[in-house]
């Protein structure tokens, strides 16, 4: 199967030998849309979308971030979350539930992450317009199955890292990093084309978004 | 436990005068059509103007990426495994089950989980994977619904999209057993309780797996990256917890650069579940140390596919997405559901697909090109501006030079003949007009398909030319 | 002004009343219509069975008959639409023949396009004291994109009430020869399209052309039910002159 790569690449040049040899590989791309489709403020349009997928949101003040996320775990019933090496430690202040750190040397088994509560992690970029919050496994959200196997997921997102649209999200992230781009909690249409909530990712989503100064 | 295959289906007339008596089945598919027509046509509206420039940049990006395709071939492998990944080359399906069996074999494991994917069902993959003794899950809703009814895909984004709930359900309590955890006694036929069993079933499957197969809905040349969009998080699962990854991608999957993805991750949700984003993307570059499988192979597939790109009018079909937009919309779609195209890509993209990557020589084949009324409604939605009536027609061409049916092209030798004269014309009226009242109500032959279901007009007695004629005379 | 008007085969032999109607309504507008006799058919039944030759030998044919005239006025938005969009497509890019085809596209245009865009009537001084639902065919709608044209020259109609279609953008199953090569699709099609449109209450339904009606009034026909078609020229020609002597 060697020559499989020489035949494949040798049939898509004969099959394109009406492309003038001059036509040039690089492509500058038109760019003629706009970065978001809406007006007024971005944070809000997030978190209409955000609801719209059936998350749970909340604004909240930089210095009670500690508090609500503290009281969203506790209205949850968790006793266990799991969290990422590099969770800010001001966030766990005022946390009563025990926090499992997913550590690099010492990692959750997938059954451990299977029994587990929760998960609370920050974000890399949120996107407005399509009410997406994308992790790209930095340190303050951990390893991809950290925010994928626990059912509850508490995802801090700060208003600097809203954009308003996908140009703009895109932009933002590092491809190199394996990412995760989340719209709401997991759901699927396979059934009659209706979107129902709730199959193989977290059932619940919910986010608390953080005011700061932009 | 081998798959349906769409071997020894009837040409498309045929198997669709079936699917067109099949009440619950049109049932379905109307409901579900219409629903998914409905929301998508609000989030494209949403875009505004701006949708038709999505749209051109789409498809400009696209036919770029076709003309060059050696060229961004050979970047993606080089960005692929630079990463840390593995590139294989398949010529067509026979080569690419061979890789990813052996690839599975290596790995000493006998079960595969799978994330829903169009080129591993086009090459048949479970089956031969089955043949060697590997047994392959399908973990999407719909594939899980279809794998496990022993059904074929009738669509591309929900491959089971022709069947109800309660029927679901019924699948769903006698099947599922067989291949792991049962489903719950008492099961409803309530989407969130279906869904709810599907999670289950499929639970401890995602936590043991040790290696998975996905394709992806677009390749990144310059940086190596994949991208798998999805709803459920069994895509999440499936490219996260194993230790190994084969990708299999055909080869027109590919973008040049990262920054075109803002164009597609735009286009696609929009076009396909009708929403402004799909709950889950992934994007992997390469393999990631401590975060998800350390072993990943890239399979790039050919199988038709530079024998679309040889056709430089058929060679839009290449832009494709596989969004189901056009499924979605097509009236024909709508009363046939997709099994009557005899394809894993049914509906007006599989009529130009299908015949291209598999050639013309079977009934079925020859069949497809003409299994649309050519209303364009196609064309319209197609989020990268694929002109589906102009390949149809193109390949009607191509039929038409090889193998047109007799009584067929004697008649279209005839109409010419009438046509191409005015006198011929006037003698064929005159001759209509003479015979108007001895017309039978049921006519024979291919004119019967016309007066099975529906009256012929009343034929003048005089043409219009006629009346044209004598009126000037009259002057 | 001098129109030419291209009649097409369809109305020609089997609805001459279009023919006629098109004729009274342009002429009733101060204009002179010229029927140029060697025309004969478009060649779009052959073009979209896969029979590129003779289409195009059919297009000249056409070209030939028609080069000269300021305006061509077709009563028919497929037969329109295979000149304008499908012509320059016949010949290889960049040839003499589709030059020829790209020139001539501009001078032709659907009835109803011609009224509104070029004699800028929409008010046609027509009546027709009816119940009517307009079927806006595919090749009007995404080919010719004649957008609200049709509708604001019905609205304009007096005595005509103008009810609305379900579903009215979906194709009506008709597509040529495909009403017989797929003849199965075909009438599911129609008998949806002539539903929604009985289930309106109209007692007419009209389009802008007539081999969509053709199948949807073949349909209504085999159904008994009552429903009668209009070529929308038809529709626009008729006065209260007229419904007075019929």
């Amino acid at each position: 199967m060697g020559g499989s790569r020489e035949r494949v690449l040798a049939r898509v040049r004969a099959a394109l030998a009406d492309v003038p040899a001059d036509e040039p590989v690089e492509r500058r791309p038109s760019r003629s849309y706009a970065d978001g489709h809406f007006e007024g403020d971005a944070l809000e349009v997030l978190v209409d979308r955000l609801l719209d997928y059936k998350a749970l949101v909340e604004r909240v003040a930089e210095e009670e971030l500690p508090v609500r996320i503290a009281a969203a775990l506790e209205r949850r019933g968790a006793a266990r979350v799991a969290v990422p090496p590099g969770l800010p430690p001001e966030w766990s202040v005022g946390v009563s539930v025990e926090c499992v750190e997913d550590r690099p040397d010492a990692p959750l088994s997938a059954a451990d992450l299977d029994a587990i509560d929760g998960v609370v992690t920050g974000c890399a970029v949120a996107i407005a317009e399509t009410g997406t919050i994308v992790l790209d496994a930095g340190p303050d959200q951990g390893r991809r199955a950290l925010t994928l196997v626990p059912d509850y997921h508490l995802c801090v997102v700060r208003a600097d890292q809203v954009v308003d649209g996908v140009p703009a999200g895109v932009r933002r992230l590092n491809p190199s990093r394996p990412l995760t781009w989340i719209s709401g909690p997991s759901a699927t249409s396979d059934i009659e084309l209706n979107r129902v909530e709730g199959v193989h990712g977290p059932r619940t989503l919910e986010v608390l978004l953080v005011e700061t100064d932009i | 436990m081998s798959s349906a295959t769409f071997l020894g289906m009837p040409p498309f007339p045929e198997a669709a005068r079936s699917a067109v008596e099949d009440s619950r089945t049109r049932h379905n598919l109307h409901k579900a059509t219409h629903t998914i027509r409905g929301k998508r046509d609000a989030v494209v509206g949403e875009l505004g103007d701006d949708w038709q420039r999505l749209r051109a940049e789409g498809e400009a990006v696209k036919t770029h990426t076709l003309r060059h395709l050696d060229h961004y071939l050979e970047k993606l492998e080089e960005s692929v495994q630079r990463a840390g990944g593995t590139v294989h080359w398949a010529s067509d399906a026979a080569e690419a089950n061979a890789i990813v069996t052996r690839l599975v074999k290596r790995t000493g494991e006998s079960e595969v989980v799978k994330v829903k994917s169009m080129a591993t069902q086009e090459i048949e993959l479970n089956n031969a994977l089955e043949a060697a003794g590997i047994t392959a899950y399908e973990t999407d809703l719909a594939e899980l619904i279809v794998q496990l009814g022993k059904d074929l895909p009738s669509h591309i984004l929900v491959p089971a999209i022709h069947l109800g709930r309660a029927q679901i359900r019924e699948i769903f309590l006698d099947k599922m057993a067989e291949w792991g955890v049962p489903a719950p006694e008492g099961l409803t036929d309530d989407p969130r309780a279906l869904a709810e069993a599907a999670r289950v079933h499929l639970r401890e499957l995602f936590l043991r797996a040790k290696v998975a197969v996905s394709g992806a809905n677009f390749a990144v040349a310059d940086t190596g990256t994949l991208v798998v969009l999805e709803s459920e998080g069994n895509g999440r699962m499936c490219l996260t917890m194993p230790e190994t990854l084969i990708s299999v991608v055909g080869i027109e999957k590919i973008v040049p650069t990262w920054s075109d993805l803002e164009v597609f991750m735009q286009l696609l949700p929009r076009s396909s579940t009708g929403e402004r984003m799909n709950p889950y993307t992934s994007t992997w570059t390469g393999v990631t140390p401590g975060d998800g499988p350390q072993d990943f192979h890239l399979v790039l597939l050919d199988n038709g596919r530079t024998d679309v790109l040889a056709d430089t009018v058929g060679r839009q079909a290449l832009r494709c997405i596989r969004c189901s937009a056009c499924l979605n919309i097509c009236p024909v779609y709508e009363r046939t559901g997709g099994h009557a195209y005899g394809s894993v890509y049914p509906g007006p993209i599989g009529a130009i697909l299908s015949p291209q990557l598999r050639g013309m020589s079977s009934e079925v084949d020859r069949a497809l090109p003409y299994a649309s009324s050519l209303c364009g409604a196609c064309y319209d939605v197609c989020p990268v501006a694929i002109d589906i009536p102009e390949v149809l027609v193109h390949l009607r061409e191509q039929v038409v030079s090889t193998d047109a049916p007799l009584g067929e092209k004697a008649m279209m030798a005839g109409a010419e003949a009438v046509f191409g004269s005015s006198k011929a014309l006037e003698a064929v009226q005159r001759a209509a007009g003479a015979m108007r009242g001895a017309v039978p109500r049921h006519l024979p032959g291919l004119a019967g398909e016309w007066t099975d279901t529906r009256d012929i007009p009343h034929i003048p007695k005089d043409s219009f030319r006629k009346w044209w004629n004598e009126r000037e005379e009259g002057r | 002004m001098r129109i030419a008007l291209f009649i097409t085969c369809v109305n020609d032999t089997l609805f001459p009343d279009t023919g006629r109607a098109v004729v009274r309504l342009l002429e009733r507008l101060g204009h002179e219509v010229v029927f140029p006799a060697g025309q004969t058919c478009c060649g779009q039944m052959h073009y979209n069975t896969g029979y590129r030759r003779p289409a195009a030998r059919l297009a000249v044919r056409f070209a030939q008959t028609f080069e000269r005239a300021d305006a061509v006025v077709v009563p028919s938005a497929s037969c329109a639409a295979m000149v304008r969009d499908h012509y320059p497509k016949l010949g290889r890019i960049g040839s003499r023949l589709s030059r020829r085809m790209a020139d001539l596209g501009p001078r032709v245009y659907d009835l109803t396009e011609f009224l509104v865009d070029v004699l800028q009537v929409t008010d046609v001084g027509a009546y027709y004291p009816h119940k009517v639902v307009y079927h806006p065919t595919c090749h009007g709608l995404r080919f010719l994109g004649l957008g609200d044209r049709p509708y604001r020259l019905l609205r304009s109609v007096r005595g005509l009430e103008l009810l609305e279609l379900p579903g009215a953008t979906e194709c009506c199953g008709f597509g040529g020869t495909f009403s017989v090569k797929n003849g199965d699709v075909s009438a599911a099609m129609g008998f949806d399209k002539a539903r929604h449109a009985v289930e309106t209450g109209a007692e007419v339904l009209c389009a802008v052309d007539n081999s969509c009606l053709m199948h949807i009034g073949g349909t209504l026909s085999r159904q008994r039910s009552g429903m009668r078609i209009a070529h929308i020229a038809e529709i626009l020609a008729s006065t209260e002159k007229e419904h007075a002597t019929l």
